[in-house]
């Protein structure tokens, strides 16, 4: 239990610490770079509450492809990054202030006594492991019960595609294209042209 | 003993950190999608760590809906970037109302 316990407070040290630095970070390329080690250390806590298949599915889908994305888009665009810096610090107290009362809160909300709570005559809860492996459970219930869910998901990914396909392509004029529709619809009639030709002169 | 509070607690500190990386980095597109991204984030913290406290495993489908959700908002979000950054030479967000249309 105390290395379960050690293991936690490692993993969300540096995801707290990593995160504090994607939105503190001068270069753009470094907050990337914390964001992926932020979602790295959040699937190793994955890991420790028994989600393995979704610990993984974070690294591949975070790490693998959206943080790469952002990689992409940072050093492909030729962005003045310490123009953006501008007025940085000119929000810190206040954004300081309204992020302090908002832990605060929250961190009330949930330290307080639950005297009155559904948890009450329950044992203090932990982390169950089931004989059935996490992602064979997911699988039973995700193609049977929640499979309305799974296609919307779906056409949510698709729709992001065409939506994202379109809003970045673009008609480069004085490019030459191959255009079928004409090329099917020829016949003998309009491909070849009849020409009389004088005696002595060319066309 | 790590309970289930240890983990909302956690969430709530990454869900602040996004909150507050909008506000101060409130003209850089890139860094407030990335704190979107923490957000949704400690979303799914929230979620894994209810679903396994309660012994549900309906909350981990919801964290898999919520990463498909944060998927395709990256994907349009950093679409409409790059758009934004070829009509204008700039990804200020004071100048993002000029996006009309």
């Amino acid at each position: 239990m105390i290395i379960y316990s050690l293991t936690f407070y490692l993993f969300s040290s540096v995801a707290v610490l990593s995160a504090l630095m994607v939105i503190s970070a001068k270069n753009p390329v470094h907050s990337v770079l914390f964001l992926i080690l932020s979602f790295v250390n959040a699937s190793g806590l994955f890991v420790l509450l028994g989600a393995e298949f979704l610990a993984m599915i974070l690294v591949v889908v975070y790490v693998g492809a959206v943080a790469v994305l952002f990689l992409f888009v940072v050093m492909m665009l030729d962005i003045n990054f310490v123009k953006l810096r501008e007025g940085f610090l000119q929000y810190l107290p206040f954004g300081a202030l309204l992020g302090i009362v908002l832990v605060i809160e929250l961190g009330i909300l949930f330290l307080t006594d639950r005297s009155s709570n559904i948890y009450n005559n329950q044992t203090p809860l932990q982390p169950i492991v089931n004989e059935v492996e996490n992602t064979k459970m997911i699988g039973q219930i995700l193609y049977t019960e929640y499979f309305y869910l799974f296609q919307i998901c779906g056409i949510i990914l698709l729709v992001a595609m065409i939506g994202s396909i379109t809003l970045t392509l673009r008609d480069k004029g004085g490019v030459k294209r191959q255009n079928i529709d004409s090329q099917n619809t020829v016949d003998a009639s309009t491909a070849i042209e009849k020409k009389k030709v004088k005696i002595g002169e060319g066309i | 003993m790590i309970t289930l509070e240890h983990y909302l607690f956690l969430g709530a500190i990454i869900f602040t950190l996004g909150v507050l990386g909008i506000f101060l980095n409130k003209k850089n597109l890139i860094i407030i999608l990335m704190s979107i991204e923490l957000i949704l984030l400690s979303v799914n913290i929230n979620f894994i760590a209810f679903s396994a406290y309660i012994n549900d495993i309906s909350g981990q489908i919801f964290a898999m809906l919520t990463l498909t959700v944060a998927a395709a908002e990256a994907a349009i979000g950093l679409a409409i970037l790059v758009v934004f950054f070829r009509n204008l030479g700039s990804i200020e967000v004071n100048k993002i109302n000029q996006l009309k249309g």
